[in-house]
């Protein structure tokens, strides 16, 4: 192990640190390649959404092969969350939160997809098949139409019934947070 | 059946003898973490001196300490399975002091405890910088490190009481998603320092290398620099995998899911990501169906521990002890209500005081034998102050789910049986 990193260290001290008050050097520069392995996140903006597509009905054999077990046939019923329908729940005794009644962005949807699911599998679908089940789960809320089509630029426009659901706390508001600086 | 008095129901509970609890006052003090048939009522009954065991590579707890975490599912949903439940309570009724042991540490995943071996694991640190860079273990604990004692909580605690109060819930069922340790690390604002960060990025993306690669926007105030930290050390070893081994970020004061366990990368942005754990979880529905979002800090709180829920007490005497912690900083005081929130008493805090981690209080009290409730409110150095569960639930409603700090009242009857309840 030390000589791994003694390695590490001698591989680090090549780099021009921001701080000139800094008299060590910790890490190894990343390089790009192994950085768009772990690069995953998605923004609601788009950006990190990779290339490729996917479509309503493409995604109905996804989601029965990959996400019916836990979530339910049409997603209702499962064992896990329900994705599906619940709109105007959200202000009632018994609020169900879906990704058609409660999740602001599409986006996430992707993303959260992606990283995270299949629950036994996570990272295991293509892209194409990220974009086609979630397509599929926009679908059943009646978000897009069934011959509807998801790709990195029509994902971010996807208006979610409850974008205007949210409302920041003050201290912690993005809008505001960092204006004065 | 009109024979079954509760101190024989007590007494079974507590795998105490009737004659046992009869013959020993001390023996059904309830929450007693001893527990044994046995009871010394002479001298001439405790056992005689003898050859101890043999000196060992780690010291176990004693076999007649009971003490664990109980798994639980969401609000209501207790005992269930371990792979079905999505937290694990530590028992807070049942520890001394403000320091949790690490192994009862409240745990809280997405998607299990990975097993990750800290020679293959690394910290990949990139977005907005001059340099992006890996880290490795031994990366982080070569670096002039800092440890603190901290409380992290799970944005969940108390979620029992929302809608409803079981009187059969234990302070572990109702408060057991809160626990304090010493964590030590790299100061975040040395990795920011690494990498150069742009002065124009403003948020960070922080992942787990869990399954679930569980990840939180944080927004970079000067509080959050200054503060937050990579950890490798809990209490003085390497982090238990339940919290986060081999590395976890430590956010004192905030939501304890911003506490990203098996850390693998920081991202560092211009604006929040959105990820499902800040939109779909730990945002807050309010009664008019619109959900308060980024509500990262965590309240000002406190609980009696003891006398608490399901425990029976006895006329007389009565040490009231609990738990305070707030994100805003110090506990300034805890005051204590035993009739029901009527009037109010300073509680003794037990020093230290520190910042963002719990503070043990106490306050020495004689119960009468009539029933009654007692309550307990801490108010911090910043002047917040724990509210009532009524105005609370009028400014918040009861759809919520997350960010509960309501006081905590327990009932007690005229047989001495706690019970947790509303108000």
């Amino acid at each position: 192990m030390s000589s791994i990193s003694e390695t590490l260290l001698v591989g680090a001290t090549a780099l021009a640190f921001a701080s000139p008050v800094l008299a060590y050097d910790f890490g190894r520069p990343a390089t790009p390649d192994e950085i768009a392995l772990w690069d995953i996140d998605v923004r609601p903006d788009g950006k990190g959404l990779p290339a490729g597509s996917g479509t309503v009905v493409q995604g109905k054999q996804v989601f029965a092969d990959n996400c019916a077990a836990c979530h339910g046939d049409n997603g209702v019923g499962g064992i896990k969350d329900r994705l599906v329908g619940a709109q105007g729940t959200l202000a009632s005794d018994a609020p169900v939160k879906t990704v058609g009644s409660y999740w602001p962005y599409a986006t996430t949807l992707f993303d959260y997809i992606h990283r995270a699911m299949p629950y036994q599998a996570p990272g295991s679908l293509s892209n194409d098949d990220t974009y086609a089940v979630a397509a599929y789960i926009l679908g059943l809320n009646g978000i897009l139409p069934a011959d509807g089509k998801l790709d990195r630029d029509s994902l971010p426009k996807v208006r979610m019934p409850n974008r205007d659901g949210f409302v920041p706390e003050p201290e912690f508001d993005p809008a505001k947070l960092f204006r004065k600086k | 059946m009109t024979s079954r008095v509760p101190n024989e129901v007590h007494s079974k509970s507590m795998g105490v003898s009737r004659r046992g609890f009869l013959g020993n006052a001390s023996a059904g003090i309830a929450g007693s973490l001893v527990v044994g048939p046995a009871v010394a009522e002479t001298l001439a009954d405790v056992p005689p001196r003898e050859d101890g065991a043999d000196l060992s590579g780690r010291s176990e707890r004693s076999k007649y300490v009971k003490i664990a975490r109980i798994p639980e599912a969401g609000p209501g949903k207790r005992n269930v399975d371990p792979s079905d439940a999505i937290n694990s309570k530590a028992p807070l009724d049942k520890l001394f002091g403000s320091i949790t042991p690490a192994d009862l540490h409240y745990e809280r995943s997405h998607s299990g405890a990975p097993d990750l071996d800290p020679a293959l694991h690394r910290l990949l640190i990139h977005g907005m910088v001059q340099n992006a860079l890996v880290f490795s273990v031994a990366d982080l604990k070569a670096m002039p490190s800092i440890s603190r004692l901290a409380f992290i909580e799970c944005t969940g605690n108390g979620w029992e009481n929302w809608k409803k109060a079981d009187e059969n819930l234990t302070v572990q069922n109702t408060h057991g998603l809160v626990s304090t340790n010493e964590w030590t690390g790299a100061p975040l604002k040395l990795l920011v320092d690494l990498v150069g960060k742009d002065s124009g990025s403003n948020w960070m993306l922080a992942e787990g290398g869990d399954a679930a690669g569980v990840a939180r926007s944080i927004p970079l105030t000067d509080e959050i620099l200054n503060e937050a930290f990579v950890a490798y050390g809990q209490n003085g070893e390497p982090l238990r995998p339940a919290h986060g081994f081999p590395m976890r970020l430590v956010m004192p004061g905030f939501e304890g899911n911003l506490n990203i366990k098996w850390l693998r990368r920081l991202k560092f942005g211009d604006q929040p990501w959105m990820t499902r754990w800040e939109t779909a979880r730990y945002t807050q529905l309010q009664a008019n169906g619109k959900a308060t979002q980024f509500q990262l800090r965590m309240e000002t709180n406190s609980v009696i521990t003891s006398p608490s829920g399901t425990m029976v007490i006895k006329p007389g005497y009565q040490r009231i002890t609990g738990l305070s912690w707030s994100g805003h900083g110090k506990i300034a005081k805890v005051e204590i209500s035993t009739d029901g929130a009527k009037s109010w008493k300073q509680a003794q805090l037990n020093h230290p005081v520190l910042p963002k981690a719990q503070a043990r209080f106490q306050m020495d009290w004689t119960w009468d034998g009539k029933p009654t409730k007692i309550v307990s409110r801490s108010t911090d150095e910043k002047g917040n102050v724990q509210p009532a569960r009524k105005s609370f639930i009028a400014a918040m409603g009861t759809n919520a789910l997350f960010h509960y700090n309501a006081q905590q009242t327990w009932g007690i009857d005229e047989t001495g049986r706690v019970r947790n309840v509303l108000d």
